[in-house]
Formats: C-alpha cells, structure tokens, sequence
C-alpha cells in the first residue's frame, strides 16, 4: 500500500494546514501587542514590524493610565468575577450534592428545572431583571452585576458538578456516616476535595463570559464607579477613536489578564473539555 | 419512625423523618436562581402581554405582537433584524462548525507534534472579549491603517480590497466572519474531545477492513461524533440568536451601515433601552425578548425532541 509513503506528506500537509490557521487566530492579537509600542508615526508607516529602539513609545499607555480610571475598573471586574465565582462555586456545588446524593420527591424535577437555564439565556429577561433592581435599589452596583451572574452560572455548575459527585463512592460517603459525621460534615470534609478538580473546570467556564460580558454592565452599572474593564475599554475607544495609540493600548491592557489566565488555567480547561465534563 | 420501622426497611429507601439538610444545600442556588433568572424571565414575558394605553399599563393581549409583526414602523426592523439573524446564524453553521470540525480531525491524528501548542494557540480568541475581538478587527479592516489591503496587495488580491464594513451589502457576512473568527474553538474542542473518546479498537478493526485516512474519517469518526455535532449546532443556535455584544462594539447601537447588521440583540437593546432620539419602550423590548425566547425555545426543543430522539448513540 502507500500508507507508507503518503503518511509524512500528509502530515507535513496537516501542520502547514494547522499553522497557517494559527496564524490567522494569533495574529490579529499579535498585531495589537506590537502597535501598542509604537509611535504613532510607526504605527501607520510599518505596521507589521516590531518595535525598535527609534520607534518604542509609551504614549498610548501614558494616556490610557492618566484618562481613563483602568485601575478601578480592574478592581470592579476582579471583585465581580471573584465573588460571582465563589458563590457559584459554594451554592452550585451544595445544589449538586443534594441532586446527586438524595433520593428525594422532585429530584428528577428540580433538576431539569435548574438545567433549563443553560438553554435559556438569562439575558431575555433583562427588562424585569432592570425592573427589580431598580425596585431594589441596586442599581449601579457591583451587587446586581454578582446576583446576575452567579444565576446565570448556576445551571451549567450544577450540571457538571452533579455528573461528577455521582462517581464518588458511596462506601466512603457511608463509612464517614457510620464514624458520625453530619451529612454537612461529609459534604465539606469528604466530598468537596475529591471533586477540586471539576470545580476548577467550572471556574473557568463561569469566568470567561462573566470577565467578557458588555450587556449586562452597560445596562445594570454604566455608572463611573462601578465600570468594569470591558465597559471601561468600550467606553474609553469610543472616547478616544482617533487616538490610535491610546486604543491600541487600551486594548493590550484588556488582552493581558485574560491572557495571564489562560496561561494559568488552559491544563484545566482543555482537561475538562477532554475529560467530557461539557457533553 | 421506630428502630423497628429501620431495620425492616433494608430495601427500600432509607426514610429519616425531616432531611432539613436537603432543603439547606438546595435553597442558596434555588433561591438565586428562581429570583435573579426564571421570575425575571416570567415577568419579561407577561409584561409583553401589556403597554400603555391611556397613560395606563394595561392588558392588550397579543396586540403588542399584531404591533411588532405588522405595524409599518417596527415591523420593517423587526423582519430585518430577524432575517438577518438567521443569515448570521447560516453563516456560522456553514463556516465556523466545518472549519472547527476540520481542526479538529486534523488535531486529534494519532502522535502530531505540537498538538497541544495548535489547539491553545488556536483557543485564544475565544477567550478574549467581544470589545477586543469588534475593535482589532475594525482596525485592521479599516482602510485607514491598511493592513488588510496591504495583506491583500502582498498576495496580488489588492482590487478585491473594500471596505467591508462600511458598506451595506458586506458588512453582515464581515461581521458574521468575525464572530466565526471568535468562536471556531468552540466546536474544534468539542468535537476534539468527541474524536478522542473514539475508542483505539474501532479505529483499528477499521484500519484491518483496509479504511484508513480521509474515507476513515467520513465513514468510522464522523457517524461517531454526529452527537456531539448536533450540541455543536443547538449551542451555535442559542447563542447566534441571543448576540449582541459584537455587533455593538464593531457597528454600535444603530448597527449600520443603514441597519444591515441589526440583529435582535441589537433591536431588543435599541427598543428596550431608547437609543439618541428613540424613546426606550419596555413593553415592546419585552416582546422582542419574548419573540427571541421562543425561538430559542424552537429550536432547542426541536433539538432535543426531533434530532437527539432520532440520533443513533453508540455505547462502547
């Protein structure tokens, strides 16, 4: 047969396939990072070329630090995120354990009707979710941006923690129950450690959309205070549209925590994907 | 209950009397849940059962729908948006899932060097937002900073360059690809996990059948990962009619040029909200979330009643 000879020629045609799409997914990226180094002049003059000692200016940076108030609006995200993570994390993976460990009437039905909300976005109910908050006075507060977002985690957490908390075994759940642990007890002593690694799996799905997210800071806190990044960057460009290297800037500093993350968590994330968490 | 009452109950389940500890470790996510998303959504959809008459909110029925679906000054944006919602949506199933399914059989061939490095490296632009992706593009199709015809002249395509998102009959197919651009890890990591889950023996009988290379895949992988395909499909469906951020942040609240990218996000943003001059209407932009809440309804029930029933999956 010719497997023999056509297997190194299909291979080298699968890389040349996969880098050249690498480069398409990367370089737009790429082309934002150098820029942003840039006199304004390079910028235009040769765009694709790195940075030399001639061309490297901070002035974009300069402007994005002194216009726009990026620390705050880094501070609101990392406090959004983080607080809408844990509560994700700690009332998902309760909801898990009691769907997945309890035989009770309505199991089956609360179950479904917690799922309903990974098909349904949440998002379709943003003129009452406005309504309430307003009813609430929570308004431009960090709080409603938290409430929002760790109800539209919940469905998916508590999906794939439930699918993970049926395969720790019993016999250890019931040997804890015969030393006399409390059913709490065992869910925090016993069962949380072993099923770490799913949590962090859903940590990294929850936070990417949370991180991201435009609709729901443009409509629940464009106010100045509590402005996360991507509200703050789409509202800093739209100032500053024909400063090129300010908006360069802005974005590189946008890119940077998502790509920090990602450099941290990407084992996790492709080993959840993997390990079929999200089927 | 007695000690007796337990000790004859070895088959049955054991019944405790009050199990307060269910009720304490459902109630946080309940509660949440029920008051943040699925009240919320309930009220979206009666209150587009009602508007202002007379100064006065007040039952109508499904006139707000008679409104939406007909009424010479609405209804024209609303089958706009709706049309062009569905080419977005054709145009991701028809380039972002093929593309992804590609990368992924490529990825998942046996001992590729570098496999792990294509796959994250190809993930990026998932992962970073849509005011990110919106506004990098914008610049480098824009014919100010010339990159793209730059890029275009460097392979000789230089007269095709226009620009594309300038003009109304390209820039919903440009934005749709730049919304492809952002989602092609999605499917190419599903379908990625659904290739290696393929157990080896399969693939070997194959290969002892003398199926190897291109028809392996078309004949033994593809009918194997037709599930996962399909949550592909439905995932791509709910979120192409639930998306607005990216139109937003490339085109802005107007989607222009002349509305030729309004979407219904975009609509039900504008409508809800008042945009310039628009006076922001919550009982029509609550029926514009209801329309969009059953057509995603549609097709997730269409996809979970008609194509996941008639799907044949295999155990291994």
């Amino acid at each position: 047969m010719s497997k023999a000879r056509s297997a190194p020629l299909r291979t080298a045609l699968i890389h040349l396939a996969l880098i050249a799409y690498t480069l398409v997914a990367l370089f737009p990226v790429f082309l934002t990072l150098v820029n942003s180094f840039k006199s304004r002049n390079a910028i235009f003059r040769e765009p694709m070329a790195l940075p030399t000692p001639s061309t490297f200016s901070l002035v974009g940076y300069e402007t994005v630090l002194n216009q726009g108030d990026f620390v705050g609006y880094f501070q609101n995200s990392l406090i959004v995120t983080v607080a809408s993570i844990a509560l994700v994390l700690l009332t998902g993976a309760m909801a898990a354990f009691a769907l997945s460990e309890y035989r009770f009437r309505g199991n089956t039905l609360m179950g479904l009707y917690l799922a309903l909300g990974i098909m349904i976005p949440i998002r379709l109910g943003t003129v009452a979710i406005l309504q309430g908050m307003v009813a609430a006075g929570l308004v431009n507060t960090l709080t409603s941006l938290i409430l929002v977002y760790t109800a539209q985690g919940l469905p998916l957490a508590i999906f794939i923690l439930s699918e993970f908390m049926r395969t720790v075994s019993d016999d250890l759940k019931n040997a804890g129950r015969i030393d006399g642990l409390s059913e709490y007890a065992i869910f925090f002593r016993l069962v949380l450690p072993l099923v770490r690694p799913a949590m962090a799996t859903v940590a990294v799905f929850t936070m990417i959309p949370i991180w991201n997210d435009l609709w729901f800071p443009l409509i629940l806190a464009p106010g100045e205070d509590t402005k996360t990044v991507t509200l703050g960057v789409q509202m800093f460009i739209g100032q500053f549209v024909t400063n090129w290297n300010a908006v360069l800037s802005a974005l590189s500093l946008a890119i940077l925590p998502v790509m920090v993350l990602y450099v941290i968590f990407s084992r996790q994330l492709i080993r959840g994907i993997t390990s079929g968490a999200v089927k | 209950m007695s000690d007796t009452d337990m000790t004859e109950t070895e088959i049955a389940p054991v019944k405790r009397p009050a199990r307060w500890h269910i009720l304490v470790f459902l109630a946080p996510a309940f509660l949440v849940y029920t008051a943040v998303m699925i009240l919320p959504l309930i009220e979206t959809l009666r209150l587009s059962l009602f508007n202002m008459v007379e100064g006065q909110l007040s039952f109508v029925g499904f006139n707000n729908f008679k409104v939406l679906f007909s009424d010479p000054r609405l209804s024209a944006d609303f089958w706009n948006a709706l049309g062009n919602n569905v080419v977005f949506f054709v145009i991701h199933m028809l380039v972002q899932n093929p593309i992804g399914i590609a990368i992924a059989a490529m990825l998942s061939v046996p001992n590729l060097r570098f496999a792990a490095f294509y796959r994250s490296a190809i993930f990026v632009p998932t992962l970073l937002s849509f005011v990110i992706v919106g506004f990098i593009w914008k610049l480098i199709l824009s014919p100010i900073w010339g990159i793209a015809p730059g890029l275009m002249d460097w392979v000789g395509l230089k007269w095709a360059f226009s620009p594309w998102l300038g003009r109304p009959d390209t820039a919903l197919v440009t934005v749709s690809l730049i919304s492809v651009w952002q989602y092609v890890g999605i499917p190419m990591m599903l379908i990625y996990a659904a290739l290696l889950n393929i157990p080896d023996e399969v693939l070997e009988a194959a290969e002892c059948d003398g199926i190897t290379g291109w028809s392996q895949f078309w004949k033994i992988k593809l009918p194997l990962i037709l599930p996962s395909i399909g949550i592909v499909s439905v995932l791509t469906f709910v979120g192409n009619f639930n998306a607005f951020d990216l139109i937003y942040t490339v085109q802005g609240a107007l989607a222009g040029p002349n509305g030729s990218t309004d979407i219904l996000g975009t609509l039900l943003y504008r409508t809800f909200f008042g945009f310039q001059n628009q006076m922001g209407d919550r009982s029509m932009g609550a029926t514009i979330a209801a329309v969009m809440f059953l057509i995603i309804l549609a097709g997730v029930s269409l996809y979970l009643f008609v194509i996941q029933r008639r799907m044949r999956r295999y155990q291994f």
